[in-house]
């Protein structure tokens, strides 16, 4: 693949993007590591699109600076930064070649016609479409569309690449594969990838680090098991998977663990570890689980160590193949998700049981409210 | 698939409809264009007293010489000021259309209507307006003589300039029309993309909207080109001696000499030349794409 440049990261300090009514992005701060595969998810209109535009130059900041590396790069056109983008509907340019559509930014940069045509040899075989150097996009399926617009941009080496829902408009089993495609090109030429998705599966699997955006701020930061085992506002708790939540206070701290009082008098036990950075005993909280964490035992078993339990009584039980789902209504009177993998287990419970809900210690995690977190969470 | 008589029924009309729907617009093209036209041709053929006008099949190919010999002057001047008021046309629409496309925004149309007004008045009626305009003692003249800008015996009206400038302004909404079409079908997505990968805004234009732009220029080129290459009323109104278009003479040979084959030769010349330039033109900036244009 030839030599790629320095590896730098970068950062976005203190940026906010107010358009004439909205505020897209409110203050984001965020560092970038060389030559990781950083997921931006988020639900729509919360600045993604935004935040991936302000890095590629198409649109300035209202307030804040961006870095690559040491060099601030926020008042720069995007023909002049060192960043290239994968678009959603790919814009490929309907006049040129694959071949041409690859050597453009090449071309552009001086690369001699010679050296740009080897360079895309190179790369049509990197994304598997040697020999469709001459084809007009138009004459492309989706998915080879696609790899033409990564080529596109990869052929550049830039220090970062810009992929906004690069797969939405590709069929499940084609996304499947191409998720796969990716993670090996991402790995292979070890470039920086900040990939918008809407897709919390894609994210979760293809990611190095996901972050995840609310009302144009950041509301968790980390790598996939640490934003899902650990999440740090309600916001993600039930934006990334689904969660339980119950409001209550925290206590204060004893050998590592919390105790969060729950309505209804009851306490449940959680690790410090997954207590929310910035909270304080005595402060009012949300304490979560995930459905597939807890389990359904008849109410009559003996408490064991090391668990959280709650009542409750089974409302709806729905199989789905794989699973039992069911809804849990507690005590006082919120519903509770349970999924129960399907192992052939005779004891299911039935609508109308009274049941336990029991899950371990260190599943159990306590979150802010939303849009408090400080931003850098590194 | 082959199968029963009730599929077969189907499947004949639905290979019919397609056709059927093109009936009345074929009818309409055969009856009122391609039989006058073949019509035409047999006349240019014919003999014509010029006392009756009546006319008598003589395959007599030697019109088409005799009257391209007499001729030719008017139809090089046809092509000369038909070919600079398109020029003068290209200029003047594209920036016009560029700057509707994109920098139109919400009022696009209003603009787009703003070019288009003057030509809710009759052709005939606005070329008479520009004499008015140029007269002698018009308002444009009075104005540059009284600020001593141009000399008293200045003229404008019987010159050149004058008929080049009716054809130019008389045919402009029909080059910034398909221009502006093609700028305005253009994925503004592809601009973005051409500045991700390093081109200036000078060179996204040259490389990217140009490019897609060019089977636009190219209707837009036909449609002003042809229309006045055989124009003659502004030659008529705004001209004088000497600078005939070949419109004028074809009026003159079918209506005052009443000479239906010269004039069918005439017209089939001009047709040809048309025909020719149309096809050198496509080929060499090989646009597939002119037909979703016109
Ligand atoms: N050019 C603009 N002018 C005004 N408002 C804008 C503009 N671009 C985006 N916005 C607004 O900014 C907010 C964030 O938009 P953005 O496109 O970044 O969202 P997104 O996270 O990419 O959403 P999606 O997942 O739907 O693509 C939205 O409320 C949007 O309406
Ligand atoms: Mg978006």
């Amino acid at each position: 693949m030839g030599e790629s440049p320095a590896p730098v990261n970068v950062r976005l300090v203190n940026v906010t993007k107010q358009f004439a009514e909205v505020r897209a992005v409110d203050n984001l701060s965020l560092d970038i590591r060389a030559g990781e595969f950083l997921s931006l998810l988020g639900p729509s209109g919360c600045g993604k699109t935004t935040t991936l535009r302000m890095l590629g130059g198409f649109e300035e900041p209202s307030t804040g600076s961006i870095f690559f590396g040491e060099k601030d790069v926020t008042g720069l056109p995007p023909y002049r930064r060192d960043v290239n983008t994968v678009f959603q509907s790919y814009a490929l340019f309907p006049h040129l070649s694959v071949g041409d559509n690859i050597a453009f930014g090449l071309r552009r940069q001086g690369v001699s016609k010679a050296d740009a045509a080897q360079r895309v040899g190179e790369m049509l075989e990197l994304v598997d479409l040697a020999g469709l150097s001459a084809r007009r996009p138009a004459a492309l399926s989706g998915g080879q569309q696609q790899r033409v617009a990564l080529a596109r941009a990869l052929v550049n080496r830039p220090t970062l690449l810009l992929l906004d829902e690069p797969m939405s408009a590709l069929d499940a089993k084609l996304r499947k594969h191409m998720q796969i495609e990716l993670k090996r090109i991402q790995s292979q030429v070890g470039i920086t990838f900040l990939y918008v998705t809407h897709d919390q599966e894609e994210a979760l699997t293809m990611s190095d680090r996901i972050v995840v955006m609310n009302q144009g701020r950041i509301e968790g930061l980390g790598t996939p098991r640490e934003v899902y085992e650990r999440p740090q506002t309600d916001f993600v708790a039930s934006f990334l998977g689904a969660s339980n939540l119950l409001p209550g206070i925290l206590g204060s701290a004893t050998q590592g663990y919390y105790d969060v009082e729950v309505t209804g008098g009851h306490r449940l036990r959680v690790a410090a570890a997954n207590v929310a950075e910035g909270l304080t005993a005595s402060s009012a909280v949300q304490v979560g689980v995930r459905p597939e964490k807890i389990h359904l035992v008849p109410s009559a078993r003996a408490e064991e160590a090391g668990t959280n339990c709650l009542r409750g009584v089974v409302r709806v039980a729905t199989f789905s193949g794989v699973g039992n789902q069911y809804l849990i209504l507690s005590p006082d009177g919120r519903d509770f998700t349970v999924y129960a993998q399907n192992i052939g287990d005779a004891l299911a419970p039935r609508t109308g049981d009274e049941v336990e809900m029991r899950w371990p210690v260190e599943h159990t995690f306590v979150v802010r409210p939303s849009g408090t977190m400080t931003n850098e969470g590194e | 698939m082959s199968g029963s008589g009730t599929s077969g029924v189907t499947r004949l009309r639905r290979r019919a409809v397609p056709y059927l729907l093109a009936l009345p617009a074929a009818v309409w093209l055969v009856g009122l264009f391609l039989v006058p036209l073949l019509v035409m041709l047999v006349k240019s053929l014919e003999t014509c007293s010029p006392m009756t006008g009546a006319c008598t099949m003589s395959w007599h190919w030697g019109e088409f010489g005799s009257q391209l010999s007499m001729f030719h002057k008017q139809m090089l001047t046809s092509l000369k000021f038909a070919g600079i008021a398109t020029a003068i046309d290209l200029l003047l629409a594209f920036p016009i259309a560029y700057w509707i496309a994109f920098y139109g925004g919400r009022r696009k149309n209003f603009f787009l209507l703003m070019l288009l007004v003057p030509f809710f008045v009759s052709f005939v009626i606005r070329t008479v307006i520009w004499e008015f305009l140029l007269s002698n003692d018009g308002i444009v003249l009075t104005t540059l003589r009284n600020v001593h800008v141009v000399s008293t015996d200045f003229h404008i009206l019987g010159t050149s300039t004058a008929v080049i400038a009716g054809l130019a302004y008389n045919f402009l909404p029909f080059t910034a029309l398909p221009i502006y079409v093609a700028l305005e079908r253009i994925d503004r997505r592809l601009l973005d993309a051409s500045q991700d990968l390093y081109a200036s805004r000078i060179t996204t234009f040259t490389r990217v909207i140009l490019p897609l732009c060019i089977p636009g220029i190219f209707a837009a080129f036909l449609l002003t080109f042809i229309p006045a290459f055989g124009d003659y009323v502004n030659q008529q109104v705004l001209g004088g001696i000497g600078n005939t278009m070949i419109g004028t003479v074809i009026q003159n040979t079918f209506l005052i000499n009443l000479d239906y084959a010269g004039g069918s030769a005439l017209s089939a010349i001009l047709m040809v030349i048309s025909l020719v330039g149309i096809l050198l033109y496509g080929r060499l900036i090989g646009s597939a794409t002119i037909g979703e244009f016109l």
